[in-house]
């Protein structure tokens, strides 16, 4: 291999690195605000590139039913639950945000997708038809389990991730598609082709990632968030809502989830279950973090990325596992160094 | 101290409240298992039954053995695996390459196919059990998915083509090739899992692994290598999956990697989760249900869909949420509801032979050291001084009170000396052996049971159980020796001797209750009896007197002093000062983690520094 074809290799691995940098960022928030170790998340990239795909190709993506059937059962599940305490301005909140939203989405979508809009507005309908799902699938999922231990709240993970893989394969089937790149330029910086795409990936993650720590250093919301983060119940007493704090969190999943599909569509193939793998992948990094730490976590996600494109090169049938053993030495690591566990999580 | 207790049965936190264990009385209890074991020696008999029911029967079977080895490893050492397909692959590969490409007989690949498994499984958990709860999960999907993925790119393992052509488990000329002699295979694979997974669960090993969910630290204070409990609950897990693998590759008579995948352990978590992870009944239930659903979705939804595909799992994905959010103990509770059954009580067996005392340490034999001395211990936690440079001495046959105001550091000192927390620097001697550091599990050894401020008992566990947990250092069997059964003659003199212990305190008719159901001032005390079932030379006790009624206090003061003059050193830490005043020989006095001063109740109680500290200095 020579320096060439190393520096191509880098760039991949960046590229890639920056993508589950930004999931990795969203498993550390999800799980420090609400002990929900999302293993959907990968499925948001799945729907969010798939969407893409097909409002390029003029069709109506069918997300939008799932979109809604999501309300439906999402504003079904809070009526239950709050049946005793529900005033009128609940119901109309609930009706807002879990059936007006997603059909005014469900509307515009309709009404534009065969239309063929500029690229820009395909993508903020993508990410306007799956951003919500995260929310929905907080609230008819994790609510109810909101005091469970994080392993039975890992194992409801699964069961979303499982009928969310369903669904993408009763939605998208099982070809996978590819999107038009947001621009084909290339740039040469001394021996190395840079392409549009790549920048473009790269200054969205810059953006969110500045936004994000503009979010939580600057706005109250934020603020909050972060005082879940630490305390949970500390956080609570001094009136942060934890239902309020999970839904903005999860509601972020959403959002980085789409936005990571639609970077990410350009470049590789996607199929209706190709999200859980590259989800996954934002775990490693996540869990090189300890699941706390942010910076650690976007530096272990290139970490990842940079890894997976050397071992696509050498070993390329062992890539997968090259890249999810990476996690044991961290284990390893981090046993040796553990006291014997005390018994917090049951 | 025998008040009448609340009934309320508190429901289990994760999937495994009321494990059962092996009924020890014979008669009615067994009556239910042996019916279903004639009923299903039947089936296969049944004129006219479809081949393809005795296959899915099968089938149940296999992914029934991975569920059982579930319930030990989640229901009742609550940790979870997504990894368990990837141990039946393990075990199903194994016995392919041997049979295959070795001519080695099936029989002989069993127990390598076992020995592969379980070393594998060793490998995996010392990596990661030691980890906090979900990093087990975690990790066990990045090694199903590696297993997946080594497998098909492996020569050794055929690729993604799989190995086909291994023969059929054979005895003399018979083989076990047709639906039924495999049922009859197979579902005595079963039956045997069944009385194992019993028979370990009902032993001093399988206490130690249901322990793990009452607490790490209460069961390390009685001697318990929590450590090696989860490995072991992990292997075990494992081994069954490997059983169940080497059965299927001589039922498909050919191993490929798509049943071993990710996929695959999640629909095997399903499956404890269905019938409850409580119970190895809930996990035949559970491998039968959704076997059976993903059957008939198999069938209808493509139609439903128009498509072909797995389709299954939106159901299966709404089925699991579904039942952790309504019913977390899965379904086999209900079940056990609907039939009217009583959970089942043991005999106690007071004419066992007396438990041989814990061995003596060289040390507790001599008589000249004191039994606890503590010279400038310190503990600090950043820039604070929990304990500064604290000295006080527990002498033989003396009950020493630690008091002091909120804050001072009794209970950092208690942790201490009771090695859940190791010192900043300090000396601290049990018999005059040097003991600072050492884990709470160690310490045990050296003849200290101690008590807890937080009451940590089992909750899957009854009374009597909890209380036999104590006895875990004065007894030897093992695991196997559990399976085999080989352990009763033990196992009858622990439980003779809990149930002393319990006598011992006032507690004996409420031994079979679950343990949590007790009124909390019981509860403690029910931690005392299980400190005495250690044979302890001294007890340490976390304010053993809150939330006791004064009736109840004063027959716990007598116990203590008869515990004392039978030859038992005791520390208590308490806020009650009536309780402490009357029952102590002497007291030291914490404030601001220094001692303040040390004496006779009589001189506390003149102590003018002491008067300054409690009362502001009124006097």
């Amino acid at each position: 291999m020579d320096l060439s074809i190393f520096l191509i290799l880098l760039q991949d691995g960046v590229i890639n690195g920056a993508i589950y940098a930004l999931l990795g960022l969203s498993l550390v928030l999800v799980f420090t605000v609400t002990r929900v170790i999302f293993i959907p998340q990968g499925e948001f990239v799945s729907f969010g590139a798939l969407t893409l795909a097909l409002l390029e190709r003029g069709q109506t993506p069918a997300t939008i039913w799932l979109l809604l059937a999501l309300g439906v059962v999402s504003a079904v599940a809070q009526v239950w639950q709050g049946r005793r305490t529900l005033s009128a301005r609940r119901v109309l909140a609930i009706a807002g945000t879990d059936l007006a939203l997603p059909a005014a989405v469900a509307a515009v979508t309709m009404l534009l997708a065969p239309m063929k809009p500029p690229v820009v507005v395909q993508i903020a309908l993508t990410l306007a038809i799956i951003t919500p799902m995260g929310p929905y699938i907080y609230r008819m999922a994790f609510q109810p389990l909101a005091e469970a231990s994080t392993l039975v709240l890992l194992i409801a993970a699964i069961g979303v991730h499982l009928a969310l893989t369903g669904l993408g394969l009763v939605f998208f089937g099982a070809e996978g598609s590819r999107t038009e790149p947001f621009s084909s330029a290339m740039f040469e910086i001394g021996s190395l082709l840079v392409s549009g795409q790549s920048l473009w990936i790269m200054g969205v993650t810059a953006a969110l990632v500045a936004a994000l720590g503009a979010f939580f250093e600057l706005t109250l919301t934020g603020k909050a968030l972060r005082a879940t983060a630490v305390n949970r119940l500390g956080a609570r007493l001094v009136g942060i809502a934890p239902s309020m704090s999970s839904t903005i969190a999860f509601t972020l999943a959403g959002f980085i989830g789409a936005l990571s599909g639609v970077l990410v569509s350009p470049l590789t193939t996607i199929y209706y279950d190709t999200g859980f793998l590259i989800g996954l992948k934002g775990f490693v990094a996540a869990i090189i973090a300890g699941l706390a730490s942010y910076p650690i976590a976007g530096a272990a996600a290139i970490l990842v990325g940079v890894v997976e494109a050397l071992a696509s090169f050498w070993a390329s049938s062992f890539k997968e596992v090259i890249v999810f053993l990476i996690i044991i030495p961290v284990l390893l690591w981090r046993t040796w160094g553990a006291p014997v566990v005390e018994e917090d999580d049951h | 101290m025998s008040t009448p207790a609340s009934t309320d049965n508190a429901a289990g936190s994760v999937s495994g409240a009321g494990v059962e264990t092996a009924p020890r009385g014979r008669g009615a209890r067994l009556v239910a298992p042996l019916a279903a074991l004639a009923v299903s020696a039947l089936i296969p008999l049944v004129p006219g039954l479809p081949q393809f029911w005795i296959t899915l029967l099968n089938y149940i079977g296999l992914y029934a053995l991975v569920a059982i080895g579930l319930v030990v490893l989640t229901g009742v050492g609550g940790m979870t695996s997504f990894g368990q397909a990837m141990f039946v692959g393990a075990g199903a590969y194994t016995t392919a390459i041997l049979t295959t490409r070795y001519g080695v007989n099936p029989w002989l690949a069993l127990p390598a196919a076992l020995a592969v498994t379980g070393v594998f499984a060793w490998g995996v958990g010392a990596v990661t059990l030691r980890l906090s709860g979900h990093y087990l999960p975690l990790a066990t999907i990045a090694w199903n998915i590696s297993f997946f993925y080594i497998v098909g790119n492996l020569d050794l393992f055929a690729k993604f083509d799989g190995i086909s052509g291994i023969p059929p488990i054979a005895i003399g000329g018979f083989a076990f090739s047709d639906g039924p002699s495999l049922y009859y295979l197979i579902w005595g694979a079963v039956a045997l899992a069944v009385i194992a997974t019993l028979n370990l669960l009902d032993s001093r090993v399988g206490r130690a692994i249901r322990a793990l969910r009452g607490g790490v630290v209460a069961a390390e204070s009685f001697g318990v290598d929590t450590g090696r409990a989860r490995i072991l609950a992990f292997v075990y897990a494992a081994l069954l999956a490997g059983l169940s693998g080497w059965l299927y590759a001589h039922l498909q008579r050919a191993v490929n990697p798509s049943p071993f995948g990710l996929n695959a352990s999640i629909e095997y978590l399903l499956m404890a989760v269905v019938g409850g992870a409580g119970s190895v009944w809930g996990a035949i239930l559970g491998a039968g249900l959704v076997t059976i659903i993903r059957d008939q979705l198999q069938d209808w939804l493509p139609w439903l869909i128009g498509a072909r595909g797995n389709f299954e799992a939106i159901a299966f994905g709404v089925i699991l949420v579904l039942l952790l959010q309504n019913a977390r103990d899965g379904l086999w509770p209900h079940v056990l509801r609907l039939c009217k059954a009583r959970p089942a009580t043991r005999c106690h067996h007071a004419e066992a032979g007396e438990l041989a005392p814990r061995a003596r340490s060289a040390g507790e034999q001599r008589a000249d050291a004191p039994v606890l001395a503590v010279r400038d211990l310190r503990k600090q936690f950043g820039g604070l001084v929990a304990v500064n440079d604290l000295s006080f001495a527990v002498g033989r046959r003396e009950i020493v009170g630690l008091i002091g105001p909120n804050g001072a550091g009794k209970s950092t000192t208690f942790d201490l000396v009771t090695g859940v927390t190791p010192p900043t620097s300090g000396d601290i001697r049990y018999f005059g052996e040097e003991a600072t550091g050492e884990r709470a599990r160690v310490i045990a050894r050296r003849g200290v049971a101690r008590t807890f401020q937080h009451v940590r008992l089992a909750a899957g566990m009854s009374v009597i159980e909890n209380v036999a947990l104590g006895a875990h250092l004065r007894g030897h069997a093992g695991a196997v020796g559990a399976v085999l059964r080989l352990d009763r003659a033990e196992e009858a003199r622990i439980f003779a001797e809990a149930h002393r212990q319990l006598g011992r305190v006032g507690l004996a008719d409420l031994a079979d209750r679950p343990a949590v159901s007790l009124a909390l001032g019981q509860q403690r005390i029910v931690e005392i009896a299980r400190a005495l079932c250690l044979d302890p030379s001294m007890l340490l006790l976390d304010e053993p007197a809150a939330g006791l009624r004064h009736r109840e206090k004063k027959q716990l003061a007598a116990l203590l002093r008869q515990l004392r003059d039978e030859g038992l050193s005791i520390l208590l830490v308490e806020h009650d000062m009536d309780f402490v005043m009357g029952l102590t020989d002497r007291l030291v006095v914490m404030e601001f983690g220094s001692r303040l001063a040390e004496g006779t109740p009589e001189e506390i109680r003149n102590n003018p520094a002491v008067l300054e500290a409690y009362l502001g200095g009124v006097a």
